[in-house]
């Protein structure tokens, strides 16, 4: 029972190894080598989530050594809810890569399951680990993995992944430093070890630096409004499984790093009273949710205008944490499972399309007779990422709504407001133009319908938009409150 | 200034660190701004190993001649262990980075960050 936390990295780490050798035996190997490994890790995250709601949080040692010595692998409530959704959007996401990473990346589909594999391990590995320089592994394991992802596409990707690749790396490196600061003070690098040993140290100028370091770096690898120039490029110009895959994992994993170092090794009295992080975050995320709408209304390509719309959902995330109350910080959290199923589901239909030749908006005219099943979907997720009641969207943003008039701020609530409204104006935009649009012409003759494996996955996630909405009470009361009420908040 | 003179590997690596950020920020060739990010890394490995560094210490294997006891005279291992690990990773992302380089030269026959923007407006 207590292996579960170190059984899903190493399951898929090992997966692929397998996927791997086999794919260069057999190219079609691949494939379902890397199906079976994502299948079995979200298996195992489930059993880990019954585990951990029936009995509480798991501990692993790495090796044997307890706790401050050796590595903690922590399946808590929240890494149970992360770990879900990782394995879960990855299993899909691989199932859903079949044809376009034969169409789009043909010979170089032997690499591409194998980093696709350790991409989501090292996700699964930061979302486990309890000790802070582990958790730079990891990050680098899938910052690495996505990097060569993305510049496996062909036209400009390369050029995108390099940006990337200096932006992640120096991010990196900037946590990096910080955790070097915190070792230098306190000695430790388990999580829960250096939050008991903090609270006297308070003061130090090192913390304070380590802070600071930490969370720009964590900044530019979440895509924080003003760090976000990486992300555009680097979404657009992916080979469509792989934008499907890293959009909605990537950023929202940095934004739990964010959140567990927040809950779980600094408090949010600490950084919200003492420092005053948390609210310079929520500001820049009030920024950031305009900003990105409005860049989002003005593209013309659909996968460019997901992405500046991933720009400002990530702002309601840094919103959510900016609050610095336990409701903000729920719909912070909640925001990160809805976001990454949205988006998820909005960029595997992007992927379907543009392996139809449908790049820009105006390209979709009349699709919505054409493409019924993907088109339904698309209106799912957009009207989620709107926020209409019944889809999932809409509750995360009731919770940050109710955090911001907790915590009395209207200038955040108003942010949230026109927000949701800039969404709307994008995506009906999108919409009036699939539903009632005369048929373009150009189009008409290249359609297909898009085969079963591209189609089961995005009818799933466009289920899972409104399952998720209708199970947002237990996911919150039974994971989130849970992990929320662990921290220490001011006035308490 | 004294207590700065006395800091001085740390000084070092400020200096690193900065010629490593111009490099990645200010320089056109992304050649030059890999180098520029290898040296911000490599002030990261020389700032761990630093804050390990003692005086008058020996490396960290019990020594039958002095006692275990006195946690002083031994120099901690584990910034160097953490450091192995995090050059594992800096030689995987200089990896990935010149790889990607190499594609970015065969299709745009240049490496100047203005040429290749140009190149990718008029396609």
């Amino acid at each position: 029972m207590e292996q579960i936390p170190v059984l899903i990295p190493l399951c898929l780490i090992l997966a692929a190894l397998v996927s791997f050798l086999l794919g260069t035996w057999r190219r079609a190997l691949a494939y379902p080598v890397a199906s079976l490994g994502a299948g079995l890790s979200f298996a195992i995250a489930l059993w880990g989530l019954i585990t951990v709601l029936n009995n509480g949080p798991q501990h692993y040692y790495l090796g044997g050594w307890v706790a401050p010595i050796g590595i903690e692998y922590v399946l808590d409530h929240l890494s149970a809810f992360m770990i879900i959704l990782v394995t879960g959007i990855g299993l899909l996401c691989i199932i859903y890569s079949l044809r376009p990473v034969q169409t789009e990346l043909g010979e170089r589909s032997v690499f591409t399951y194998p980093l696709m594999l350790l991409l989501l391990a090292g996700l699964s590995g930061i979302v486990l680990t309890g000790d802070l320089f582990n958790l730079y592994v990891f990050l680098e394991i899938a910052s690495i993995s996505a990097y060569a992802l993305i510049g496996s596409g062909d036209g400009r990707a390369p050029v995108a992944a390099l940006r990337y690749l200096i932006m992640g790396t120096l991010g990196a490196s900037c946590y990096l430093i910080g955790v070097g600061f915190i070792y230098s003070v306190t000695g430790s690098l388990n999580m829960s070890d250096v939050a008991s040993l903090l609270p006297g140290l308070y003061q130090s100028r090192l913390i304070i630096g380590a802070v600071a370091l930490m969370v720009i770096g964590l900044g530019l690898k979440m895509a924080i409004f003003p760090l976000h120039l990486w992300l555009p490029d680097a979404y657009t110009y992916a080979p469509s499984a792989i934008s499907a895959l890293i959009a909605p994992l990537m950023t929202k994993v940095a934004a739990y790093i964010l959140i567990r170092l927040l809950i779980s090794v600094f408090s949010p009295h600490y950084l919200g009273d003492v420092l005053s992080v948390t609210p310079i975050l929520g500001i820049l995320g009030a920024i950031g949710i305009i900003a990105g709408s409005i860049m989002a209304i003005a593209q013309r390509n659909l996968k460019r205008m997901l992405a500046y719309s991933s720009v400002a959902q990530i702002s309601y995330i840094a919103l959510g944490i900016g609050l610095g109350n336990p409701i903000g910080l729920v719909g912070a959290m909640l925001h990160i499972m809805n976001h990454a199923v949205m988006k998820g589901s909005l960029f595997q239909i992007a992927g379907a399309l543009q392996l139809q030749g449908l790049v820009e908006v105006n390209d979709l005219a009349g699709m919505g007779r054409k493409l019924p099943y993907t088109m339904g979907a698309f209106t799912v997720a957009a009207l989620s990422m709107v926020g209409i009641p019944p889809a999932c969207g809409f509750f995360s943003k009731w919770y940050l709504a109710a955090g911001c008039i907790e915590a009395g701020n209207w200038v955040f609530l108003s942010a949230l407001i026109i927000g949701s409204l800039l969404t709307a104006v994008y995506f009906f935009r999108v919409l009036e133009k699939v539903y009632t649009s005369p048929d373009a012409p150009q189009v008409t003759s290249r359609y297909s319908r898009p085969c079963l494996s591209m189609l089961i996955p995005i009818l799933i996630m466009a289920i899972a938009i409104i399952g998720l909405g209708l199970a947002n009470s237990f996911i919150v009361e039974y994971l989130l409150e849970p992990a929320a009420s662990t921290a220490i908040w001011s006035g308490r | 200034m004294a207590k700065l003179l006395s800091h001085w590997p740390y000084l070092l690596i400020l200096v690193l660190m900065a010629l490593g950020l111009y490099g990645v920020l200010s320089k056109h060739n992304l050649m030059k701004k890999v180098i520029g990010l290898n040296i911000f890394q490599s002030s990261i490995i020389l700032f761990f190993i630093s804050i390990s560094a003692k005086w008058g210490a020996t490396v960290p294997v019990i020594d039958p001649e002095l006692d275990a006891t006195d946690p002083s005279l031994y120099a901690n291992p584990l910034p160097h262990v953490l450091m192995l690990t995090a050059i594992v990773v800096m030689v995987a992302t200089l990896g990935v980075a010149l790889s990607i380089i190499v594609l970015i030269y065969r299709r745009y026959h240049s490496l100047d960050e203005r040429e290749i923007l140009e190149r990718m407006r008029q396609e």
